[in-house]
């Protein structure tokens, strides 16, 4: 059972790691000096959901993990089992925005899920956390909502946006090799239950927002596994460049 | 050009990103007033202003804003043009103000009569003992 919910942890926590890393990318370039404050905030948000998880790791989970900056910055891309879709480029805006929205669902539904779990300190993270993941959905519904409603430009920005996303967003739902054990053992309910709620909840504000969803399409698979696409060992040099320089450095 | 050191900098290749906001130059959104409370019941103080496009928006902002570092329980978000105001120039309305000293409560002089009513208990208690 240790595997599981180490495989599990790994997996929320490089998500929130990554994407937390791509979103700051727009820290003092946001397209207003509010938005930006916002929207980097979220992104520290998500890199403290990661420490949480990290240190979930090294304290309750398995005993010969290490502490969470080495692993956070000690490990190559193979190592990683965040999706593909939290490593893509930040795009446009309307692309981070539309990531975002369909990635935050995904948290609020998961960590609502976890508050049930039976991995005791994994529920109260999730219960923790409840109010900012509340946030970040608020934020991105209201972006979703009035930029699908705008100007005839930005409507196409945001269907184009969510045309690029949609197969990696799917590609979050990838079941892990402990899905059984998870489940039977009440510790997460498993992706496939996630995967529809999550739909039921985005395919009416995307509707509301005049955008579609785009036709059934495959999801992108590999990197709950450890497959990444050439976006992943990019970001992790840039991440890890100054904890490279001298890893055992006192902060 | 010089090369910028900060990689988001590069990234983002000003140079050729078009100017597609729809605003003109020193054009801007809105402004809202912030309104912020620390508990329930307490007033809610004006503490700064948001640009946004409208007021759900305001209030998202105003919550990272001004909510991100200090205790919050709430906060109002008010279109700065819903406020209405004196003008700069009639100041002068208030500015015999200071001279209405009588309209304090320091303008009644009673700490004699205080003193003078606890001598005389004192005075009174002692004669009984």
């Amino acid at each position: 059972m240790n595997n599981a919910i180490k495989d599990l942890l790994f997996r929320l926590a490089d998500d929130e790691l990554v994407l937390g890393h791509r979103n700051s990318e727009w820290t003092g370039l946001g397209p207003i000096l509010e938005e930006d404050i916002a929207f980097s905030s979220i992104a520290q948000d998500q890199i403290g959901h990661a420490v949480a998880n990290y240190t979930l790791l090294h304290e309750s989970a398995a005993a010969d993990e290490p502490l969470p900056d080495a692993i956070a910055f000690g490990r190559n891309e193979k190592q990683f089992f965040s999706s593909q879709f939290t490593e893509l480029p930040i795009g446009d805006y309307a692309f981070s925005l539309i990531r975002h929205f369909l990635f935050d669902h995904a948290e609020m539904l998961r960590y609502e899920l976890l508050t049930a779990s039976s991995f005791a300190p994994l529920a109260a993270l999730a219960r923790k956390i409840k109010g900012e993941l509340k946030y970040h959905v608020l934020h991105a519904d209201l972006w979703v909502s009035k930029l699908g409603q705008g100007t005839e430009e930005s409507r196409a920005r945001m269907q184009t946006a969510l045309n690029e996303a949609w197969p990696y967003a799917l590609g979050m739902f990838e079941p892990s090799d402990y899905e059984a054990e998870l489940v039977t053992n009440g510790i997460f309910s498993g992706e496939e239950g996630l995967q529809e709620s999550w739909l039921e909840v985005v395919a009416p504000i995307i509707e509301k927002a005049g955008l579609t969803i785009p036709q059934a399409s495959e999801p992108k698979y590999g990197g709950r596994h450890g497959y990444h696409t050439e976006h992943l060992q990019p970001l992790l040099d840039e991440m890890t460049e100054v904890y490279r320089l001298d890893p055992a450095a006192i902060w | 050009m010089t090369e910028s050191l900060d990689p988001r900098i590069r990234r983002a290749d000003l140079e050729a990103s078009p100017a597609s906001s729809g605003l003109k130059q020193n054009e801007h959104w809105e402004t809202y007033a912030i309104f912020h409370q620390d508990k329930r019941g307490a007033a809610h103080e004006f503490v700064g202003i948001v640009h946004a496009p409208d007021p759900e928006l305001a209030l998202v902002f105003a919550k990272e804003q001004f909510g991100r570092r200090k205790k919050t329980v709430n906060l109002w978000a008010v279109r700065s043009s819903d406020i209405y105001t004196f003008q700069h120039e009639d100041d002068d309305m208030f500015s015999t103000v200071p001279d209405k000293n009588y309209r304090e409560a320091s303008g009644y002089p009673v700490r004699k009569r205080i003193n003078k009513y606890l001598f005389d208990q004192k005075e009174e208690e002692a004669s009984k003992a």
